[in-house]
């Protein structure tokens, strides 16, 4: 589904991804692991068209890396951001309409269905989504993500700043998504909680991909796995 | 007590003026970041519009406020795909800049091309008559402002409340990136925002044109200033700010005129900039101050 090939991401002059070259099938949920800074986001931000980027990003058979980024998104890339992102001076409800802006026919039963898989949410419907808490405002932006009924899901940080809780709450559903066989890449610092959902987890560092195995290799390897959760 | 009445009609009117100028400024600014000082040359081309449509001797009201409307409608338009558009991710100051430009050349233009004169523009003095109303008399002109300024308020709301590229063109006022990582093009956002400025400086174009009765190269430098004002007054892109600054303005623009002594006459305007420093002194961020925060909460 995702080829990534010897890909660059620069933000201005610094380069901050040397070269890495990941696949995501489909159906399958990967995982991009790492610290702070490692060039997780920027890799992301790349997919996207965000960020200025070189090599080859291969979406379904395609190469979408000269494409702006309205024309990846609507090839069925969806992206639920670092830091969330919701458009806090819109009510949740908007949020959601934006998020499926080109998948008119379906917005209003998608949304239905949102509000039943996340009740908080459609309680909260006419609220502005800056009023919503950390977690709340980031089962938004997974929904609005998915509002576009998309190919792809690319997650970055789901459980960024939140309380334990809620970190169990949105991956329960991711897990969920996953059973639904959709294609998922997700970045994350908590490693643990990642490879419990991957098919196959990329370890970078210094914008490059020092590891990469299936979740039981890292899981087998100690080494590895003291270095990515940070427990000797 | 009918003069009370009288006047706040005029406040209401010159507001609604400014509130229309000030919206045009707004829309665009709150999504580029950019202030279109060639606003007012927008206005310009909606009266020159006028005077080519005399030339041809198409009298119609209806049609003559149509095609100035149009005009600047497209004017507006065509100056985002030929100037702004190349610039719309650069610094801000360039775009400032290109504004400027953009707005000397205009003016030399019709210059050149026109006249440096003021030309008259006669087709719009069936819109003034006056309509006795309980005692009062009420100009049609003033009457007609402040219903259409209404009116385009109602109609922005609606289209920023209820359709997707106005929820697109709010949300993009605090994150256009995310706003086009679902997928909404940046051109469209971009191309409606001055779309709708274009309109809007039609429409005021010619209440101004039939306040007026003419048209010179410089016609939309007044305008424009006092729309800006009235934006810094009510929050800078802010949509609602820009419509309490215009009204806001109107008043004590109006406040001035009756209160000042004749002898002070001259200095009305003075003394409105005068107020408005001291409120922004009271509130520096202006009135309504746009949401600035991102969605993150951490």
């Amino acid at each position: 589904m995702l080829v990534v090939q010897n890909l660059n991401v620069f933000h201005g002059p610094i380069e901050a991804v040397h070269g890495i070259s990941f696949t995501v099938k489909e159906g399958t949920c990967v995982s991009l692991l790492g610290p702070n800074g490692a060039g997780k986001t920027s890799t992301i931000s790349a997919i996207t068209g965000v960020a200025k980027s070189t090599g080859s990003i291969m979406f379904a058979d395609e190469d979408i890396s000269a494409l702006p980024v309205e024309t990846r998104i609507r090839k069925g890339i969806a992206v639920s951001p670092e830091g969330r992102r919701v458009f806090a001076n819109l009510s949740v409800k908007e949020n959601l309409r934006l998020g499926g802006a080109y998948n008119a026919a379906n917005v209003d039963s998608l949304i239905a269905e949102w509000f039943e898989t996340f009740p908080i949410l459609g309680e909260r419907r006419d609220q502005l989504a800056g009023t919503l808490s950390g977690g709340e405002q980031q089962m938004l932006a997974i929904a609005r993500a998915l509002m576009s009924e998309p190919r792809i899901l690319l997650l970055d940080e789901p459980s960024l700043g939140l309380a334990p809780k809620i970190v169990t709450q949105i991956f329960t559903m991711i897990e969920r998504l996953k059973e639904k066989q959709m294609t998922i890449l997700l970045v994350e610092q908590n490693a643990t909680l990642a490879l419990r959902l991957s098919d196959h987890a990329y370890l970078l560092n210094n914008g490059q991909i020092v590891a990469d195995g299936t979740a039981e290799t890292f899981g087998s390897n100690d080494a590895l796995m003291a270095e990515l959760t940070g427990l000797a | 007590m009918e003069f009370v009445a009288q006047q706040i009609m005029n406040a209401l009117s010159f507001g609604a003026e400014y509130a229309l100028l000030a919206l045009g400024l707004a829309i665009v600014f709150s999504i580029m970041g950019l202030v279109n000082f060639a606003h007012g040359e927008i206005i310009a081309v909606g009266g020159y519009t006028m005077v080519a449509m005399a030339a041809l001797s198409l009298n119609n009201p209806l049609i003559v406020v149509g095609a100035a409307i149009f005009a600047a409608s497209i004017g507006a338009v065509t100056l985002e795909r030929v100037a702004f558009r190349p610039v719309r991710y650069a610094d801000p100051t360039t775009g400032l800049l290109t504004a400027f430009g953009v707005s000397i050349v205009l003016q030399n233009l019709f210059l050149l091309l026109v006249s440096p004169r003021p030309i008259a523009v006669t087709s719009l003095y069936f819109l003034e008559w006056p309509i006795p109303f309980a005692g009062l008399r009420i100009s049609s002109l003033q009457l007609f402002e402040t219903l259409t300024t209404i009116i385009v308020i109602v109609v922005m709301m609606l289209f920023l409340k209820r359709t997707v590229l106005g929820l697109a063109m709010r949300a993009a006022a605090l994150d256009f990136e995310m706003v086009r990582l679902t997928g909404i093009k940046a051109n469209r956002v971009f191309a409606t925002a001055f779309l709708i400025s274009g309109v809007l400086a039609g429409i005021a174009c010619v209440f101004i044109m039939a306040r007026r009765g003419s048209v010179d190269p410089h016609l939309g430098f007044d305008p424009v200033l006092m729309a800006f004002v009235a934006c810094v007054v009510g929050g800078f892109g802010s949509l609602p700010g820009a419509v309490i600054g215009g009204f806001l303005l109107g008043a004590i623009e109006v406040a001035m005129l009756v209160l000042l002594p004749q002898s002070l006459g001259g200095m009305t305007e003075a003394f409105v900039f005068g107020s408005i420093a001291l409120l922004l002194i009271w509130r520096p961020d202006g009135i309504l101050t746009p949401p600035r925060e991102k969605g993150d909460k951490q």
